[in-house]
């Protein structure tokens, strides 16, 4: 299978089983819609008819030689050989962890998916450090042989329960020599809680941190609220810069949200910039399509003029010394994850849990609140084996609109929680996700095309 | 190749071969909460 598309002027070609990328000229560009396997070794004529009206016939030759090559070195038209792999993936150790330190929240930020804070389950609560520290015994259980786990502090907001943070973080210590495991902590924060030492303690124990902020001052203010229905930006963008200082400008990301309020989101992303922020991610709004703010299919032609002008803007940036992280179009072409993990993506349910205050294990962050699908507690050390088992198996190619699209081993399948909410079935992908996802990864590489210039 | 420049020399298929140790970041713990996004994840062995 191959992905051909034209942006700001590169004529890009995927191999989608291969993973290569080319970027190609025109001859070449059109002859691929002429063109597929099995070929002849000499190019048809019917294909020469119909092409040359608009190139010469040396260059279509060439042209055709050079598909000929690639084919046969296995970078264009590589064959799809990777269902059997898929038929293989079976439940793996548990690595991840997503720990509501606390179902409640200082902000009532009015797009947020848990609800401001208590995952619509109508009671605002705490995780005490006591199911934390089970928590953690439960990953080391069931993890297994793996090395490397990870921790992240969620909520609500997470610094609202900030001792239970410290003990967690300083129990989950103690036991890495002895269990021969490796833990990377991350939090994720709206930072009105911040201080000193907080910011001491967060620089020196967590691998990655995730500070909220939506960018523009009005935009922020709009959704960004306290529960007196004022803005948070004045109080929490001077922590955000003293933190990422201290951090000395490594391993964070701001974080903000776009909705359908602010479709030039652009600006917000060169705002935090401008601020001083040099890793940024701003994410559209995952909502229910009925809410005032929600994006929806007739936003698309927007969205994507805007993620075409912020790529555009991102080369001009690089290419003068000024360049800046933006999540969504980071991609490594040759050292990305591997084929396996690109199958199934984020793990959820699988690899990855989340553990709600009451201790309950859930299969993501994104599933707690939704009672049919918890999967165990930490208490009893319970885990639904066979309910890991259909999200282990939930690859791409179990998922009949993935197997067949060209963003497979880009997205993995996109966001289970996603499928679940709004399409009913977790192996039925939310089409504005797949849409969105798909735009992103075309700007991405064609960001790479240009650099490689 | 004249009419052709490629980008990479990634070749997904040995890595499906050679892959999934299991060890690198899950997606989620990194900046998205929201929107799962795998390919701009780095393999644990090339840190």
């Amino acid at each position: 299978m191959i992905h051909k598309y034209k942006q700001n002027g590169y004529n890009i070609v995927l191999d989608i089983h291969s993973g290569a990328v080319h970027v190609v000229d025109d001859v070449f560009y059109d002859l691929l819609d002429e063109v597929q396997p099995p070929f002849t070794a000499d190019c048809p004529q019917t294909v020469l008819d119909k092409l040359e009206s608009k190139y010469n016939k040396k260059d279509i030759l060439d042209a055709y030689s050079e598909v000929l090559n690639l084919f046969e070195k296995g970078q264009l038209f590589s064959v799809d050989d990777y269902e059997k792999f898929s038929n293989m993936m079976v439940a793996s150790p548990l690595k991840a962890m997503c720990l509501h330190i606390a179902h409640d929240c200082n902000l009532r930020c009015k797009y947020c998916f848990a609800s401001t804070g208590d995952y619509a389950e109508g009671k605002r609560s705490i995780m005490s450090a006591e199911t934390g520290k089970k928590a953690i015994d439960y990953l080391i259980k069931y993890s297994y042989g793996r090395h490397n786990l990870e921790v992240d502090f969620f909520g609500g907001e997470p610094l609202m329960n900030f001792d239970a943070v410290k003990e967690i973080v300083l129990y989950a210590r103690s036991l890495e020599k002895e269990h021969n495991k490796n833990f990377r902590f991350t939090i994720t924060t709206n930072g009105v809680l911040l201080d000193d030492a907080k910011m001491e303690f967060i620089n020196r124990e967590m691998s990655n941190i995730v500070l909220s902020i939506d960018g523009r001052k009005e935009v922020n203010d709009r959704l960004r609220v306290r529960v007196d229905g004022s803005g948070s930006y004045d109080s929490i963008l001077p922590k955000f810069k003293k933190m990422v200082d201290m951090r000395g400008h490594d391993q964070y990301y701001v974080r903000g949200t776009f909705t359908k309020y602010n479709k030039d989101f652009a600006e917000d992303v060169l705002h935090l910039n401008s601020l001083g922020f040099d890793q940024i991610s701003v994410e559209p709004v995952v909502s229910d399509p009925s809410v005032p703010y929600a994006l929806t299919e007739e936003d698309l032609p927007e969205v994507f003029a805007e993620y075409d002008r912020l790529a555009q803007i991102m080369i001009e940036r690089r290419k003068s010394g000024t360049g800046f992280n933006f999540f969504h179009f980071m991609i490594d072409l040759d050292q990305g994850p591997c084929a396996i993990k690109r199958l199934r993506g984020c793990g959820c349910g699988n690899e990855y849990c989340a553990i709600t205050p009451d201790g309950d294990v859930y299969p993501c962050h994104q599933f707690v609140g939704h009672e049919d699908w918890k999967m165990g507690n930490v208490y009893d050390q319970s885990l639904d084996a066979k309910m890991k088992d259909r999200f282990a198996s939930a690859t791409v190619y179990g998922k009949e609109d993935c197997k067949n699209c060209w963003a497979k081993f880009y997205c993995s399948g996109g966001c289970n929680a996603n499928s679940m909410q709004y399409c009913g079935d977790i192996l039925k992908p939310f089409k504005l996700s797949c849409e969105l996802e798909k735009k992103r990864i075309e700007c991405a590489i064609m960001i790479k095309a240009a650099l490689a210039e | 190749m004249k009419h052709v420049k490629t980008l990479n020399k990634a070749n997904l298929k040995e890595s499906a071969v050679k892959g999934g140790c299991g060890e690198c970041q899950a997606s989620c713990q990194s900046a998205c909460k929201t929107s799962c996004t795998v390919a701009n994840q780095k393999c644990e062995h090339t840190k």
